[in-house]
């Protein structure tokens, strides 16, 4: 089984330098790009492969990069964002990824500019990512030196300079508008969209925002071609995934599997299966603003559309499980006060249902909740629909707690009824 | 193609209306009107789809019957859309998001200042949302002192983010802004402390409910229902703003801005809204006094007849009366004055130098073919250069008109992007920092800086120096004069260029800043223009609300009066609600009150010259009477009164009216009333001909009856006098215009010169004006009210003026001085209001820290200046971006002696 990503990412020792990352091979993608592609050959390849988004949202990423404006009067700059603010609670892929390998992030940050023809280019960082961020800084400094970065690339004629920015440390910052604004010096509010963020993104210029995890697909991609990285997935989709579990599992932790391997096999064979004495009950499978999937989903194959199938999100493919001896109400309520909390409190419904959410959750958790929350926290549920709201924020909220208060739709009467929470003594 | 004109049809609820391709649906639906529940949305400020509650639903095509939720305000209107208002699913959500802003809105509308004339009331209403689920504690803020104008209470906020968008992206104010994030949004300052921007009170107007409401009101607060309004015209500057005053128990409640769309649109400056508490002042003048000897004390006198009789002698046609007018006084009470004392005796009340500025101004509007702008036109300028004038502390209306001009360039950018103008931050995003050139030509910092291309400090020689370049390079007659400095000549060609290449250039300058030179310059720089382009603009700011009606009158310059009086003795002075020593030097009023037998003052307010004369007679402020006023660009305007005259005041035209029946010893008063008065005005002098034919006299009717100044709901009619009589008190009469003291009336839209207060079903609040629109952010239904009486004539047949630059010979601690306006204190009226007088600065002396060092100055020094023999004493501060060699001094703050600027002073420590 192929792990493209992590293949040379041992936790626990310093990532490749420089020198032992062209070793393996790394940067002759980069000279390949530069040197011997247009860049609407590396597009379409990458169009060709259907790398999908794996910040969450799986858009196809070379379909993105082609609303781009190309040519001569092309506005300039243009700019490629890499997000990096890994906020999603659950979430730590990124994290792994860039300090683990740096030079493959930036490798990618080199061969994905060069695609659109950014002359800048941001890595977008979480404010709590200081490992990363000093791995990453390190290698940068390489790149420049070795003529990775800077004026002229390789030859190719081509300038581009990546700068690191550390977040603000708000889970909003990670909505591609929002960061934007933040970058720009600005309260961290979404955007309005249309414009599109490819016609005018970043300081009102055509912008490109890609996860980590889909920028450092981009070398192997350019090396191994389109159909390697097809058959790279169980099911067609294309390329591996990093999935992760967290939980009362016996192995919490983060594994590069083909993308579409069932939950069944993340969660026995990698995550080693539930902690004994402790009974499954649910999960969320990708970062907290996805809906529950249950026993009987575990044989759904991890991919984008096979989880949408069934009423769920693969979202980030970082999992967390909820066992028989957590409550979960006080799972649900812990996310919604979550999500409360990270509203930016610009659109009414986000601002002031979360907030509102929250506390009808807190309240029944405490004991003095009442049959009627019940509805209106399903009021919300759909009050909180994307095209209410300004941004996905709350409609990423209402996943799980939609989903919650179907299928743990007794433990929040045994809740209400017994006007105690049952998990505490 | 216009976009403007396309008319599109839409179907709203199952019917057909046609609309204007280019606008949102929220304003479509709006001005159709169908109420459509909104927050964020204000005209002015455009559409960011905050508050989510203007949802309805729109539908693919008549076969669609699911169809799907849209925010109104965010959707462009197309051909044949299909949606719902009254859709379930969207009248659910708007009813959700009302219940969410009221799960932490208090529940203190009856102790709520905004109560019954809110917003959030009226939405809720709309809405439909009554019932509440909520069961939590409600979220809490500390509140902050903002200063005098304004009352902050952010428990009732709603989060709509209207302020912090005018505050910061209309008017550029720094200190307000968003704090916080979730449902603990706040809005207000880094700390305690004054709103600095000059716009700040139209906060109270934006901001839907109760956050920020007016202080001063809170003094002697009353509901709107219970106040009585007249239309009103500011009258703290010559920008003519249009307002609302409103009364209760014969006081001044407060002021609201009137909209107008050529004139101040939906907003007004802080001056205009704060700057009434002078009519309620306890010091006005409320019985006519009279002193026997110049030695003794004025004395009160009960009954105007009394002074009258008093006076039979000293008006009868042998003696020599001579007049002397005000700026501040209406067109009207002016006209009155000269003829009661002709045209030979009647003077304007303001300096040589003002009078002369103002005549060359008034000339050239009259004979040049450069279109002076209303403020909306100067929104649409696209390029705009300002020479001399602090507009924002002179006109400050017009600074805020150049900040919208400069977002020019960048609509017009988004618009070939294909974003909507109503689509307010993708433009901004779109554009970012790309504005309109602006070029600031000042002899220090100046408030609209932020907003320039290029900034240029200089001596007024040097400014005119600019000017003259600029003007010689447009002008293709002129030998080019290059300015000596590199830097400059640069700045002259770009400026020059600049202009030449727009298609709306405007020339901002002034005769506040006192200085013939550049007067010219900027002059030449317009007829240059116009010679190429046929939109070149000039706006002139004026010094006061009725400079520009003064200057159309014949008469001289104070000066002369005093000329005069120095070798003839006058029998009575006359003098029209003007304190002369704001005008003229102490030496100079003390010559003219010691050569005249008899000195009469017509003012409302105590001041040095009411003071210090034989005869005070108490006049009405402007919120007691009716008037025209003549602004910047010569648009006649009237205002009425909100406040019934009580005691013995009497409008100064009606007293006049009495002292020319005394002098003319006839029994006939020349006007009974005030139409007779602007029919004889008319008549005599023709340049106010069209006066008559556009504004409805007295007799005017809607329905056989007048139109009512109070609302339906006004209350305690019967009651409000109760502990004085118990019968109810006769309705005051209203002789001299078309309204009534009263509630009566049919409840239709007045003429839109006649509107006295804005209020539609359903619309209890200011919001209610845009039912009064054509077009949001159009004109008012009927037209917007005043009429230009001084028009460019279509010839470009004016000459350039020949500009003799004269330079100064500073003789040892001497420095050029140029005037500082404050637009809090410089002007009389509004500085004698308590809020007001809490904003006004001590007076000052800017001066740059190489000439500071030569004198051995430090910041916050007390130092004397001499100028032109008379001596002041100020406070030093050090500001860097004057040029070496000129001071900048505070003029006609309260306190401050006359001083005639711009001049030479000599510098010394006290």
């Amino acid at each position: 089984m192929e792990k493209p990503l992590t293949k040379y990412i041992t936790p626990g020792s310093p990532p490749p330098d420089l020198k032992e990352y062209s070793r393996i091979g790394g940067y002759a993608s980069a000279h390949k790009a530069l040197k011997e592609m247009s860049p609407a050959e590396i597009t379409s390849l990458v169009k060709a492969s259907n790398l999908l988004g794996r910040g969450g949202a799986g858009f196809p990423t070379g379909l993105k990069w082609s609303f781009v404006p190309m040519g001569e009067n092309s506005p300039k700059p243009k700019y490629l964002i890499c997000n990096a603010d890994e906020m999603e609670p659950g979430t730590f892929k990124d994290r792994y990824l860039m300090e683990g390998n740096p030079h493959q992030l930036i490798e990618g940050m080199i061969i994905s500019s060069y695609a659109i023809q950014a002359e800048k280019a941001y890595i977008f960082i979480r404010w709590a990512y200081k490992k990363a961020e000093k791995e990453l800084r390190k290698a940068l400094a390489e790149a420049y030196a070795a003529g990775y970065l800077g004026k002229n690339i390789l030859g190719s004629g081509f300038d581009l300079d990546i700068y690191i920015h550390s977040s603000a440390g708000r889970y909003i910052c990670g909505e591609e508008t929002a960061l934007f604004n933040s970058l720009e010096g600005k309260r961290a509010i979404p955007r309005t969209k249309p414009p599109f963020a490819a016609i005018s993104g970043l300081f009102g210029k055509p912008t490109i925002v890609n996860n980590v995890e889909t920028l450092v697909w981009i070398p192997h991609i350019i090396e191994r071609g389109a159909e390697w990285f097809k058959n790279l997935s169980m099911t067609g989709a294309g390329g591996t995934k990093l999935y992760g579990v967290s939980g009362r599992v016996k192995n919490p932790g983060l594994w590069e599997l083909p993308l579409g391997t069932t939950l069944r096999e993340v969660i026995e064979e990698h995550a080693g299966g539930m902690l004994d004495g402790y009974k499954f009950r649910g999960v969320i499978p990708g970062g907290i603003s996805t809906d529950f999937m249950l026993e009987k989903h575990m044989d759904v194959n991890m991919d984008f559309s096979n989880v949408g199938a069934v009423g769920s999100r693969l979202g980030t493919g970082t999992m967390i499980i909820l066992d028989d001896k957590t409550c979960p109400v006080a799972f649900i309520h812990n996310i919604e006060k979550f999500f409360a909390l990270e509203s930016c409190g610009w659109c009414t419904p986000c601002r002031e249902g979360l907030a509102w959410v929250e506390k009808l959750l807190a309240s029944i958790e405490e004991g003095t909740g009442k049959m009627e929350y019940l509805d209106i926290l399903k009021f919300h549920t759909k009050y909180l629909c994307f095209g209410n709201t300004f941004c996905a924020h709350a409609p990423g909220a209402a996943e799980p707690l939609q989903s919650g208060l179907e299928y743990f739709h007794d433990d929040f009467v045994q809740h209400i009824n017994g006007k105690k929470c049952p998990w505490r003594s | 193609m216009s976009l403007e004109i396309m008319i599109v049809k839409i179907r709203i609820d199952g019917k057909y209306y046609e609309t204007k391709l280019g606008k949102n649906l929220l304003e479509a639906c709006l001005e159709l009107g169908l109420n459509i529940p909104h927050f964020c949305y204000h005209p002015a400020l455009g559409s960011v789809g905050a508050c989510r509650l203007c949802a309805v639903k729109r539908f693919k095509d008549a076969d669609d019957k699911k169809g799907h939720i849209i925010m109104s305000c965010m959707e462009p209107v197309t051909e044949g859309m299909i949606i719902s208002i009254e859709d379930a699913d969207a009248s659910a959500i708007r009813a959700a998001v009302i219940e969410g802003v009221m799960t932490n809105h208090p529940h203190d509308c009856p102790v709520c200042d905004e109560g019954g004339e809110c917003h959030l009331q009226d939405m809720t209403v709309m809405a439909g949302h009554n019932y509440r689920r909520f069961d939590f504690k409600k979220r809490t803020y500390k509140d902050q002192d903002l200063g005098s104008f304004i009352n902050h209470e952010m428990n009732r906020c709603i989060q709509c983010y209207r302020c912090m968008r005018f505050y910061r992206d209309y008017v550029g104010g720094k200190d307000l802004n968003a704090f916080a994030a979730h449902n603990y949004v706040y809005f207000g300052r880094h700390e305690n402390g004054a709103l600095e921007s000059e716009f700040s009170g139209n906060l109270v107007e934006v901001c839907p409910t109760g956050v920020f409401t007016d202080k001063t009101l809170k003094k002697h607060f009353t509901r709107k229902w219970d106040l009585s309004n007249a239309p009103s015209v500011c009258v703290h500057c010559s920008v003519g703003c249009n307002t609302i005053v409103s009364e209760r128990y014969d006081s001044l409640r407060r002021i609201m801005s009137r909209y107008n769309g050529a004139v101040n649109g939906y907003f007004i400056c802080d001056r205009g809204r704060f700057g009434y508490e002078f009519v309620n002042d306890e010091k006005r003048i409320r019985n006519p006094k009279i002193r026997i000897n110049k030695n003794e004390k004025q004395e009160e006198v009960s009954e105007n007849n009394l002074i009258l009789t008093s006076l039979t002698e000293s008006f009868s046609k042998d003696k020599k009366i001579i007049g002397i007018g005000s700026p501040r006084a209406s067109l009207e009470s002016n006209y009155s004055l000269l003829s009661l004392v002709g045209q030979e005796n009647f003077y304007h009340g303001i300096s040589k130098r003002e009078y002369n500025l103002t005549k060359t101004a008034l000339d050239f509007l009259r004979s040049s073919s450069v279109k002076t702008p209303s403020l909306k036109q100067i929104e649409k300028a696209d390029v705009v250069f300002i020479l001399g004038e602090d507009i924002t502390n002179t006109a400050p209306m017009t600074a805020l008109a150049v900040r919208q001009a400069v977002r020019n360039k960048p609509k017009a950018a988004a618009t070939e992007k294909g974003i909507p103008l109503w689509n307010e931050y993708p433009i901004r995003n779109y554009t970012q920092d790309s504005k309109s050139p602006v070029f600031i030509a000042t002899a220090i910092k100046d408030r609209l800086d932020d907003i320039a291309e290029k900034t240029f400090r200089g001596s007024n020689a040097d400014i005119a120096g600019l000017g003259i370049a600029v003007g010689s390079l447009l002008n293709d007659e002129a030998s080019t004069l290059k300015l000596s400095s590199n830097d400059q000549q640069e700045l002259a060609e770009k400026i020059a260029l600049s202009l030449k290449n727009a298609k709306h250039p405007l020339i901002i300058t002034g005769v506040n800043c006192g200085d013939e030179e550049i007067l010219h310059a900027a002059l030449n720089i317009s007829i240059a223009l116009r010679k190429n382009n046929p939109e070149a603009m000039l706006s002139i700011a004026l010094p006061e609300c009725n400079s520009m009606g003064l200057a159309m009158l014949p008469g001289k310059p104070l000066d002369e009066a005093i000329s005069i009086a120095s070798n003839e003795i006058i029998d009575t002075l006359v003098i029209l609600e003007n304190d002369l020593y704001r005008r003229t030097t102490k030496e100079s009023v003390d010559v003219l009150f010691e050569k005249s037998k008899q000195v009469i003052v017509l003012d409302h307010l105590i001041n040095k010259t009411s003071q210090d004369v034989d005869i005070v007679i108490p006049v009405s402020t402007f919120a007691e009477s009716e008037g025209t006023l003549i602004n910047n660009e010569g648009r006649a305007q009237r205002y009425y009164k909100a406040i019934n005259n009580k005691d013995e005041v009497k409008e100064s035209w009606r007293w006049i009216g009495d002292l020319i029946k005394l002098r003319n010893n006839d029994q006939s008063i020349p006007w009974n009333n005030f139409d007779e008065l602007v029919s004889s005005l008319v008549n005599e002098l023709p340049a106010f001909s069209k006066l008559k034919e556009y504004m409805p006299d007295a007799d005017f009717r809607m329905y056989n009856a007048k139109i009512p100044r109070q609302s339906l709901r006004y209350s305690g009619r019967t009651a409000m006098n109760a502990n004085i009589a118990v019968s109810e008190q006769k309705v005051a009469e209203d002789n001299d215009s078309p309204l009534a003291f009263s509630m009566e009336g049919q409840g239709e839209q007045p003429p839109s010169s006649l509107v006295p207060f804005y209020w539609t079903p359903g619309w209890n609040s200011v919001q209610a004006s845009n039912n009064y629109l054509d077009e949001l952010n159009g004109s008012l239904k009927g037209g917007d009210p005043g009429i230009r009486l001084v028009e460019s004539n279509g010839e470009n047949k004016s000459s350039y003026f020949k500009i003799d630059s004269h330079t100064v010979d500073l003789q040892k601690n001497e420095l050029l001085i140029v005037p500082a306006y404050s637009i809090f204190g410089s002007e009389e009226l509004s500085s004698a209001g308590e809020a007001i007088k809490q904003r006004i600065p001590e007076p000052f002396v800017y001066l740059c820290e190489k000439d500071a060092d030569i004198f051995e100055f430090k910041d916050n020094d007390m130092i004397t200046i001499e100028i032109a023999k008379s001596k002041i004493e100020l406070k030093v501060i050090i500001e860097n971006s004057l040029k070496q060699g000129v001071a900048v001094v505070s003029v006609n703050l309260p306190g401050m002696p006359f001083i005639d600027l711009p001049a030479s002073g000599i510098f010394s420590k006290m």
